[in-house]
């Protein structure tokens, strides 16, 4: 539970209140009575210890120096540095006990660039590639008794490149932190520009606080926040495919705070533009969604770690098109909740995660919606309570190669009026398990093969999956 | 009656300074467990330490754990070895703990690599040479004048970021200091016939070692730093030393077993697994047992066969 600890406890004086009531005068008067102890102790034979040793130390210095070719100024550096520290010993031995307390000599600082690229952005960029064997249709789909948006899909057959990821991030300033992103898509023989995230996060607001504003992942969930080259499969959960249309991201602005205890808890409001599903329309002039979420994690010895969370996401959809691949465009206008749950667990000898690892993650999505329906002038109500769960382990046996393994099921139940119930068809329960062989040579290149089975009224049986992640340019740190 | 009364309002008063001076200790988060046994050394009663990694973990590669969050979010000092040591996971920690007193600059942000002259700094940068490090090799806990370097300027900060302690940290950086160099002395004398011993590596991780005593590190076992080696790569490193003689394979506490066992076994020299932080073998105790320990296993492995 605990981190590697060190606490001191007080040693000269019995502990208790009082300890630490010690007057200020009494604690110089035991500095000074330690300073002087110590100077008697150390003065002369140890300098003279101190000398002949330093003797040596030059010597062997200036043979280095004779090898020294890339890195002469480092090296002189610290040259100087110990002639320095030598030289000042030696003034202190002369200048007897009174004064062998010396201040710390200034330490020759290593050379910094100059030039005007150092102020430079942190750039990286993320190349994905996959080529997919895909039984039945591949792009769009349906999924059945769900109404779909954003980006849910399969995605293409064949060879296809995946999202190019380009992100650009540095602090502005003392108080404020900045990132874009920016997603390049191959669509149809044009490539499609996406601004994935773009925000301003405050550095140093206080009592934990930090502001978030601008568009940005959501935090609610756990997958939702991870970039699609940070997952441990090449697709996303069917629950977040089919309840919040891939990952939420929207324009907005997001309060979290830390609070100020040793176990992490994480409290967190967003308010939403309101225009990404399961929104849309940015209803109540643009103030459309908003959520909340909370997180505490914990760990169990040295090697486990979990972590436990719980969201709710309110969203108001004006006009949300779904279409399905008949071609009827579903718009609803209406409420939708959404509640998730998350646990996550992860499990590495001594803490090691180079070594071996295991990640065990699961989440339980439900969204609640009603409103009304207009299928292409055909009026209607409409009112659903859906489920999404996925339950998923990847685990890293040998380093750089992880086997995983994923089960996803989705349940609905949805009332319709006015409009045949057919068309929204909620008997069945579309279920997927995906399993994935990964290998990484360092940790900026990945390649991973996945295969995945659904059934329960998903088109298609088997599909199989080859991808390369290449991640280039400054390291990115990675979230939990 | 009345006096009892007194004496219980004095004693809940002491309770309360009591507690009042317990949140005023200073709260000190290292990256690596090598710093807290100095910040301990220093700082003494009037600070908590704790390290974001034990010495069975390596710095480079843990996870951005959200207990980390909470203890940075409540951090006063924060002391890591820098360089990009920690570049997987401290920007995040940083950024999620919404503390600004930790920033890059502030005095609650020690930064060892730049108050440590530092080795190994590349004239090229191309991650095709491996995962290399921009400002230097940032293992720089292997010297023991880095780690006198550290102890000054830890007094220093301490002192600044608690100025009622001040004396306090000088007087314990003294007596450390003293402690330290006799025994860098003592170091030195025992270690003078290691110098020009050869050996062997598991990842650049003794170039200041190697610098102070004056080793010679022929060849590391990762084919790149920072890419583990291989069944082949092992193979031809072995063909490679055919003509050379070290006298150790020489790993980091954390870092696997099998490819030094394997290389060691062939060369039939001994494997050593040194400790680079107090709790990192068996022997390391504490900061003077760590480069007890290293000089111990060094010349034993000079004097086997």
């Amino acid at each position: 539970m605990r981190l590697h600890s060190v606490r001191v406890r007080a040693r000269v004086l019995p502990p208790g209140p009082l300890a630490r009531r010690q007057p200020s005068g009494l604690r110089r008067l035991r500095g000074w009575l330690g300073s002087l102890a110590l100077a008697l102790a150390c003065s002369n034979p140890s300098a003279a210890l101190a000398a002949s040793g330093e003797e040596d130390a030059i010597a062997a210095l200036r043979r280095d120096v004779a090898a020294m070719r890339a890195d002469y100024e480092a090296r002189i550096a610290q040259l100087e540095a110990r002639l320095a520290t030598a030289e000042s010993a030696l003034q202190t031995a002369a200048a007897g006990p009174a004064s062998a307390a010396p201040e710390p000599m200034p330490t020759a600082a290593p050379a910094a660039a100059s030039s005007a690229s150092a102020f430079n952005p942190a750039i990286s960029a993320i190349l994905q590639g996959r080529a997919a064997a895909i039984g039945g249709p591949d792009g769009s789909r349906d999924i059945p008794g769900f109404l779909l948006g954003g980006e849910a899909g399969v995605g293409p057959e064949g060879l296809s490149l995946g999202e190019t990821e380009l992100a650009l991030s540095a602090n502005a300033d003392d108080k404020f932190f900045g990132l874009v992103t920016v997603s390049l898509a191959a669509d149809d023989g044009e490539t499609e520009v996406e601004l994935e995230e773009a925000y301003l996060q405050t550095l140093a607001l206080p009592a934990g606080f930090t502001l978030r504003a601008g568009q940005f992942f959501s935090g609610i969930g756990y997958q939702n926040g991870k970039h699609s080259h940070a997952w441990d499969f090449v697709d996303q959960p069917l629950a977040y495919e089919a309840l919040l249309g891939g990952q939420l991201r929207d324009a907005g602005a997001q309060l979290s705070w830390v609070a100020p205890t040793d176990t992490y808890l994480q409290l967190g409001a967003e308010l939403l533009r309101g225009e990404s599903f399961p929104a849309g329309g940015a209803a109540h002039d643009g103030l459309g969604a908003w959520s909340l979420f909370g997180r505490v994690s914990g760990e169990l010895g040295a090697s486990n770690t979990w972590q436990a969370g719980v969201s709710y996401l309110s969203a108001n959809p004006r006009g949300r098109a779904s279409e399905d691949r008949s071609g009827r465009v579903f718009d609803f206008s209406g409420d939708s909740d959404v509640w998730i749950a998350a646990f996550v667990w992860k499990w590495a000898p001594q803490g090691n995660f180079r070594e071996r690892n295991l990640v065990f993650q699961t989440e339980l999505l439900h969204r609640h919606e009603r409103g009304a329906l207009d299928v292409s002038g055909l009026f209607g109500t409409y009112q659903g309570d859906q489920d999404g769960v996925y339950v998923q382990a990847a685990y890293q046996f040998v380093p750089r190669w992880r086997v995983g393994l994923r089960y996803d099921r989705l349940w609905s139940d949805d009332t319709l009026t006015g409009i045949p119930a057919s068309w929204l068809p909620d008997d069945e329960e579309p279920s997927r398990v995906s399993a994935m062989l990964d290998f990484s040579n360092s940790e900026f290149s990945r390649l991973r093969l996945q295969w995945n089975h659904q059934w329960g009224g998903l088109d298609g049986d088997d599909a199989i999956f080859l991808q390369y992640i290449l991640s280039v340019g400054s390291h990115g740190a990675h979230e939990f | 009656m009345r006096a009892s009364i007194l004496r219980g309002a004095g004693a809940l008063l002491a309770c309360l300074a009591s507690a009042v001076g317990a949140r005023a200790e200073l709260r000190v988060l290292t990256c690596e467990p090598v710093w807290a046994a100095v910040v301990q050394e220093i700082g003494g009663e009037r600070v908590r330490v704790d390290s974001a990694t034990t010495p069975q973990q390596d710095p480079h590669y843990i996870q951005a754990k959200p207990s980390l969050i909470a203890r940075v979010r409540q951090a006063d000092l924060l002391v890591c070895s820098g360089a990009d040591l920690e570049v997987g996971w401290l920007p995040v920690l940083l950024r999620q703990g919404a503390n600004a007193r930790l920033a890059a600059g502030q005095p609650g942000n020690l930064d060892v690599s730049k108050i440590v002259p530092m080795l190994d700094v590349p004239t090229s940068l191309d991650r095709a040479q491996g995962d290399i490090h921009p400002y230097g090799n940032p293992h720089v806990e292997t010297d023991p004048h880095n780690i006198a370097r550290v102890a000054d300027e830890l007094a220093k900060r301490l002192g600044a970021l608690d100025p009622s302690g001040a004396a306090s940290y000088r007087a314990r950086r003294d007596d450390f200091a003293a402690r330290w160099t006799a025994a860098i002395a003592r170091w030195e004398q025992r270690a003078a016939p290691l110098r020009g011993m050869e050996i062997v590596t598991h990842h650049v991780a003794w170039a200041y070692l190697v610098h102070w005593l004056g080793l010679v590190d022929i060849a590391q076992l990762e084919p790149k730093p920072g890419i583990p080696p291989s069944a082949s790569s092992l193979a031809q490193l072995l063909g490679r030393l055919a003509s050379r003689h070290p006298r150790a394979v020489v790993r980091l506490a954390y870092e696997p077993e099998r490819p030094s066992a394997w290389l060691s076994e062939r060369l039939s020299v001994p494997a050593l697994a040194l400790p680079h932080a107090p709790g990192a073998t068996p022997a390391a105790k504490d900061l003077f047992g760590v480069f007890d320990d290293v000089i111990d296993q060094l010349l034993r492995a000079r004097s086997a066969r």
